[in-house]
């Protein structure tokens, strides 16, 4: 973008090469550790047995080959077309569409992408497509921004704990398939606080020390110009962690998705417990055993949540357009954008006549009753999404939830469950039909 | 006598620590119910719970980084001034002039770290079904303390006082002015009204309450400050007072029961 392409590649040529030395360790430590376990065969290549040992040694030797090439300017990069395509594919649409797919397969071959070396080679397939991405310098200016830093780290700690926890719950399952005890109830040993635990708590904190000092000396806090009240930003974000928020504004008004819908994910997150009536899986880690409500919060955690953030974070730009990973933020991309209430669909396009008016002259209360009117498609399709969907689904597929939970935990359940799939579901009708508002009420500030 | 046992036999350590060094059973389980902080735990834990693997020790990091926060925020505060003449310069002479310049990123590095370990905290808790009774309510207290946690960094945020404080903390801020019933654009303000006046406008509404004034300035600051700084820090110290207690009055840590 500015300066040429080598300036940049030679800005980032020394700590691009490090990081590729780190793959380069990372995968030889790991070696040396399945070593000191005793090498096991992976797979036989042409009449070679294949060990594991050999086979990260190997990965490791070729990320210590692309180390010198990235250090000295001239690293792996992807071509302009793959760009192209991932700039194309990360639309909005591919991208929550394309997570809950990612997700869904997770879930169901989660059995196989927790194997340990399938992981790890996730994890370098992860590493190296940042190592070939950061060469891009539109992608480095977003993603190597200060404040943006931690979010990459989120998403490696969130891959690697839901790894560890994945694993852990598909032996405890396979475990429990076969009459046995989740390995958590096998132990019942106890030990003594000290000095078990509060050694390893010191030595938690002596990490953490550490990490958070390097991480201070190494990354300067970000300090822009003095505040200014008359120079706006463009685009100007919210910290971070609230950018889900923020991308929700694009779908809904300020008054929903800024202050009614934070409050209900709290009160949510509160009912949790109350709502949880299965009373399996207290204390161990399991997946078969409370599928209903794994799955319900790993979309609200990560579809709702940690992918709106990096949406918000890495793929909004100025006028809080979308703007795929490798692509410039021009502040004049113009994008046509003519989004129609259903209202208006409802009088115009279906029915071919005006929106319904009070007459001149009328009073408040007769200007009430005609707005109710024009908007009464959008307020009975609402009211029947949220009142007459929970008895509905009670008398079918939750049959058997509405007898355990009673009348008043079922409604709260059902009622939140609909609220949380609403915000994809408006997310899907502005896409694909230019929705902008269920119910719009501007004259009291009610759109929804 | 070598030195560190005639310190050890002084009065003046005998007076602080009421037994001999945890070195057996016995003393290692005086010194967890004579000593302040460490009665904080149980004598004895199930080996599995405290399993790094399982726990993850993310609700420890999480505390342990608030620790963090405090100390060099009140590093900070011995610099900083929350006025519109010196927040943004007390801010660069912290970086540029300031021996030992590195709190200030401690404490935004810490900051960032704190809402990432209370999330992974929390996604392990749910994992392991630990929010299950008889823990009810101390996963209750827990998101008051992650709803706490994240208004802590949002009121830090303003400090600096620079370009991407103040915009952010506008764009965070102008969704009060939506709130139903409270905010001079939100639905329902109408209702409230006296004598035909208005009784929520830009300058008596939610977002007004919040700001201390009708855009961001001086007063914001002042607030945000004093939010960041006192009040809630002060909710959040009591909240993991009860948070802790109730770890260990509601059957212990994480475990199958």
């Amino acid at each position: 973008m500015h300066g040429s392409h080598a300036d940049f590649l030679a800005r980032i040529q020394l700590g691009l090469g490090f990081f590729y030395l780190l793959l380069a360790a990372m995968n030889w430590v790991a070696a040396l550790l399945l070593w000191r376990d005793g090498p096991k065969p992976y797979f036989k290549l042409g009449g070679i047995t294949v060990t594991n040992v050999f086979a990260w040694l190997i990965v490791g030797g070729l990320f210590l080959i692309v180390a010198p090439f990235a250090m000295m300017g001239s690293p792996p990069e992807f071509s302009e077309s793959v760009k192209h395509v991932i700039n194309e594919l990360s639309g909005p649409v591919t991208l929550t569409v394309g997570s809950l797919v990612a997700m869904a397969f997770l879930f169901v071959f989660r059995g196989w992408w927790t194997k340990p070396p399938i992981a790890w080679l996730l994890l370098n397939f992860s590493l190296l497509a940042m190592g070939l991405a950061v060469t891009d310098a539109n992608f480095f200016e977003i993603v190597g921004k200060p404040d943006n830093v931690p979010i990459v780290g989120l998403v490696y700690l969130l891959g690697f704990f839901t790894w560890l926890a994945t694993y852990k719950a598909v032996i405890n399952d396979d475990r429990m398939a076969q009459g046995l005890p989740p390995i958590e109830k096998t132990e019942d040993e106890k030990v003594l606080v000290w000095p078990d635990l509060v050694y390893t708590e010191m030595i938690c904190m002596v990490a953490m020390t550490a990490l958070m000092l390097v991480w201070a000396l190494a990354l300067q806090a970000p300090l822009e110009e003095p505040a200014s009240s008359v120079k706006t930003p463009n685009p100007s974000k919210a910290p971070w962690y609230f950018l889900g928020l923020q991308e929700m504004l694009v779908y809904y008004d300020p008054w929903y998705a800024g202050v009614v819908l934070p409050s209900i994910v709290v009160f949510g997150l509160m009912a949790i417990p109350f709502l949880d009536f299965n009373k399996a899986g207290n204390g161990y880690y399991t997946i078969s055993q409370r599928k209903f409500s794994y799955i319900v919060f790993q979309i609200g955690f990560f579809e709702l949540w940690i992918v709106l953030i990096i949406l918000g974070t890495f793929l909004r730009g100025p006028n809080w357009n979308f703007f795929g990973p490798f692509e410039y933020w021009d502040a004049h991309k113009v994008l046509a954008q003519n989004n129609v209430d259903l209202s208006q669909y409802f009088w115009g396009g279906m029915l071919g006549q005006g929106m319904p008016k009070a007459p001149a002259g009328s009073g408040p209360g007769m200007e009430f009753l005609y707005i109710l009117w024009r908007e009464s498609p959008g307020i009975i399709l609402t009211l029947a999404y949220l009142v007459l969907l929970p008895p509905i689904l009670a008398a079918t597929v939750f049959r058997g939830f509405f007898a355990k939970m009673g009348l008043i935990r079922f409604m709260i359940m059902s009622n939140l469950l609909l609220l949380m799939i609403s915000l994809p579901l408006k997310m899907v009708l502005r896409w694909t039909v230019n929705l902008k508002y269920i119910i719009s009420i501007p004259e009291y500030f009610l759109n929804f | 006598m070598s030195i560190g046992e005639t310190i050890r036999n002084s009065q003046i350590w005998k007076s602080v620590f009421r037994h001999p060094m945890p070195l057996d059973r016995r003393n290692r389980i005086v010194v967890m119910l004579t000593n302040f902080f460490l009665h904080l735990h149980p004598v004895s834990v199930k080996k599995q719970g405290i399993a790094l693997s399982y726990t993850w020790c993310m609700g420890g990091v999480t505390f342990f980084l608030f620790l963090v926060e405090t100390l060099t925020g009140v590093l900070l505060m011995f610099y900083y001034r929350p006025t519109l003449e010196w927040a943004y310069k007390d801010i660069q002479d912290l970086r540029d002039v300031v021996s030992l310049g590195v709190f200030r990123e401690l404490h935004r590095w810490g900051a960032h770290a704190m809402v990432i370990t209370t999330w992974l905290h929390m996604y392990r808790v749910f994992l392991t079904g630990s929010y299950k009774p008889p823990r009810e309510f101390n996963w209750v207290v827990g998101v008051i303390l992650l709803l706490l946690t994240l208004l802590l960094s949002f009121t830090g945020y303003l400090l600096p006082w620079d370009q991407l404080a103040i915009w952010a903390i506008t764009v965070g801020s102008n969704m009060a002015r939506a709130t139903p019933f409270l905010g001079h654009e939100g639905p329902g303000q109408q209702i409230l009204h006296v004598g035909g006046i208005d009784m929520i406008t830009n300058a008596s509404d939610a977002r007004f309450a919040l700001l201390g004034a009708r855009f961001v300035g001086e007063e914001t600051l002042n607030r945000f400050y004093v939010l960041h700084c006192v009040a809630i820090p002060l909710a959040v110290a009591l909240l993991l007072a009860i948070h802790f207690w109730r770890v260990r009055k509601d059957g212990g840590i994480s475990g199958p029961l």
